[in-house]
């Protein structure tokens, strides 16, 4: 990113938006801060303006805190509860339409890579489950049979929940939701075997309760789409408005499904980004060292 | 482009640089145009008959004429994947046909919303209406609302140069919008025909995204807080407004592509006649069928004009009620049965009872110049007009 891109024009200071100054001065942009560091910047989110007790929203505060090079990351959206959220998110992000958000995010990474040959441009696609695993999942699969370099990150909140909690290919079995009138009559989709069996090189899931396990999956997933092949990280973001529970309940009930079992944590990570992501490790260790 | 190939501004390539004769089929006219557009990007999927001019545009990638190419999953697909890259700052083309447009309908209002100078060829022909792979353009009648400006082309010469043309108007910064360059299945795609050409080894200027109206997606370029696409993000007056002022901006860009249409194409419709008390108004090879119908009708001493639609949007009402001021009769002959162009110009036109739909064929039925003499002599039988 250039410099250029938040210095203010002197003349404009004191017309600015505080909240724009305040990215300006104590923005994370080139300063590599991480969920550790929440509460010492200004994160790029402004607010937002989802309903109160929110996993989605929770999930993407430290989604977005997470990025390893925010200034030169692009986020692909899709409709949904998030891309309410994405016009208050100070990094260059698309909500294009629903479901094609991996094949825009595949044009934008090629088109990138021709204009930007010397810097890597991370491609981040953020949209829910129902964009993800059914009216996308077409696009998604195919980006990551092509091995396109993207990451593409679920905030798996289990349902529709922007149009009203309909059941999702990712709620759970026999749970009642609007259009499941008797209950969802098949499985959970095991999306993040798909993404395994598909390609990724890298695919994690977690919970919006764990902080510091989604720094880590998110930095993991977005360094492997740079250097290795498509990865994939889909977090559990549960949501109070449509499966009615209280708005401070959210963390709790997203530990609980992570300590019964029925959101199962699992990690697949194939050879080559094995050995890129140790060697990372090993050059972060010598270079402590040093 | 490739390497060997020399950058000229758009009116050398267009309208100075000596040209060749070459008998090509249409499809071939589309991948000559693109080796001189410099392009950035291709993607494809396979529907008939578009799919070879898109081979050739894979050819052309595997010569180094265009940077990236792949075949992608299905036509949203493509659109959304085209949408991104141009998003990105490149240049991009894309083709499709018929139910391939249909598929990837959403993408389209997208293209024009976003303000992006996409070109995209089609190669129409039947939908499933029921199904057929044969020439019909119906398909131009679905696209009129999704803000994209339409071409389109007679022949192979046509679909050449409005590609090129297709270019330049799009990237302007006062236009900045898609433009579908449309051409009859079959007819032009896979016809051999005389298509005068520049040398290939010149090509037009690269696409520079700081000419657009909206910044460029790159993370460079400011303010850093964008979201592209963004009007449907607020229940609130405020929204509705800057969501309805915005597709007014859509539809004013396309106003002011006008101007550069003119100049581009000498016009956005072509007259012959204007003096005619019959006359015909066609867009694509209609066109070409009519010209032999009035040849044909001058030879039993009738004389019609003829009126060629370019461009289809922005469309040309002031121009057609000029051209049809002495008109008595306005034979609007179509390849499709929901007659799209009739309707639109009888919008256009006042007195427009004048305006016959006729004749119009479709499901893969050609249109020969006997049917449209029919038309003509069928009509003057049972008025009490006098030519």
């Amino acid at each position: 990113m250039s410099k250029r891109i938040f210095k203010m024009c002197p003349e404009f200071e004191d017309i600015m938006p505080d909240e724009y100054k305040e990215l300006v001065e104590k923005g994370p942009y080139g300063k590599g801060y991480g969920v550790s560091d929440l509460g010492n910047f200004k994160e790029l989110i402004e607010e937002h303006p989802l309903c109160a007790g929110c996993g989605l929203a929770l999930a993407l505060r430290l989604v977005i805190a997470s990025l390893p090079v925010p200034e030169e990351t692009i986020v692909v959206g899709s409709t949904g509860c998030s891309s309410l959220l994405f016009p208050q998110v100070a990094l260059h992000n698309i909500h294009s339409i629903f479901g094609n958000q991996n094949a825009v995010a595949t044009g934008l990474k090629r088109a990138m890579q021709l204009r930007f040959p010397d810097k890597e441009k991370d491609v981040v696609v953020i949209a829910g489950d129902g964009a993800t695993a059914d009216i996308g999942l077409d696009m998604v699969m195919q980006s990551w049979f092509r091995r396109e370099r993207l990451t593409t990150i679920m905030l798996d909140n289990e349902a529709y929940a922007n149009t009203g909690g309909q059941e999702s290919g990712m709620s759970v079995e026999k749970k009642v939701l609007n259009m499941a009138p008797t209950g969802k009559k098949f499985p959970k989709i095991c999306l993040p075997e798909v993404a395994r069996e598909a390609g990724c090189d890298y695919v994690a899931t977690v919970s919006s309760a764990n902080s510091r396990r989604i720094e880590k999956v998110v930095r993991q997933a977005v360094l492997t789409a740079r250097e290795v092949g498509p990865s994939y990280v889909q977090i559990f973001s549960p949501c109070p408005t449509n499966y009615k529970f209280k708005s401070h309940e959210s963390v709790a009930m997203a530990k609980a499904r992570e300590k019964d079992g029925t959101y199962s944590m699992v990690e697949y990570v194939s050879d080559n980004a094995r050995s890129f992501l140790e060697g990372l490790k090993e050059e972060a260790k010598h270079a402590k060292r040093n | 482009m490739r390497q060997d190939q020399k950058v000229v501004n758009a009116d050398y390539l267009l309208f100075d640089a000596p040209r060749k004769e070459s008998f090509i089929t249409g499809s071939e006219a589309v991948a000559e145009a693109i080796k001189r557009a410099n392009i950035d990007m291709a993607v494809a999927y396979p529907i008939t008959p578009q799919s070879e001019s898109m081979h050739l545009v894979g050819e052309l990638y595997a010569k180094g004429y265009v940077k990236d190419f792949y075949r992608a999953e299905n036509e949203f697909a493509v659109m959304a994947a085209i949408h991104g890259a141009s998003l990105a700052g490149g240049r991009v083309f894309t083709a499709t046909s018929g139910p391939g447009t249909l598929r990837a309908m959403e993408m389209f209002p997208v293209w024009a919303g976003a303000r992006q100078p996409i070109v995209c060829a089609f190669m129409c022909r039947g939908v499933s209406l029921p199904p057929s792979i044969q020439p019909e353009n119906i398909e131009m009648a679905m696209l009129l609302e999704t803000g994209m400006m339409m071409l389109h082309a007679e022949n192979g010469q046509d679909f050449f140069d409005m590609l090129l043309k297709a270019y330049i108007v799009a990237e302007k910064p006062d236009v900045h919008l898609p433009v579908g360059v449309f051409a009859d299945g079959f007819f032009v795609t896979h016809t051999r025909d005389k298509v005068m050409l520049p040398s290939e080894d010149l090509t037009l200027e690269s696409y520079s995204p700081h000419c657009a109206p909206v910044p460029a997606f790159n993370m460079e370029t400011p303010p850093i807080r964008i979201t592209r696409d963004p009007l449907l993000n607020k229940s609130n007056f405020i929204s509705y407004a800057a969501n309805a002022s915005w597709h007014q901006e859509v539809l004013a860009a396309s106003e002011r592509a006008r101007k550069y249409l003119n100049r581009y194409l000498n016009g956005l419709l072509e007259v012959e006649k204007p003096e005619a008390k019959i006359m015909f108004a066609a867009s694509g090879t209609a066109v070409s069928q009519c010209r032999e119908a009035i040849r044909r009708l001058s030879d039993m001493g009738i004389e019609a004009g003829l009126i060629k639609i370019k461009s289809v949007r922005p469309f040309p009402e002031k121009e057609l009620r000029e051209a049809t001021k002495e008109a008595e009769w306005i034979f609007v002959p179509e390849f499709n049965a929901g007659g799209w162009l009739a309707r639109e110009i009888k919008a256009a036109l006042d007195r427009n009872s004048r305006v016959v739909g006729e004749p119009r064929v479709f499901g893969g039925m050609t249109m020969p110049p006997e049917i449209i003499i029919d038309a003509v002599l069928k009509r003057l039988q049972s008025s009490d007009v006098n030519i």
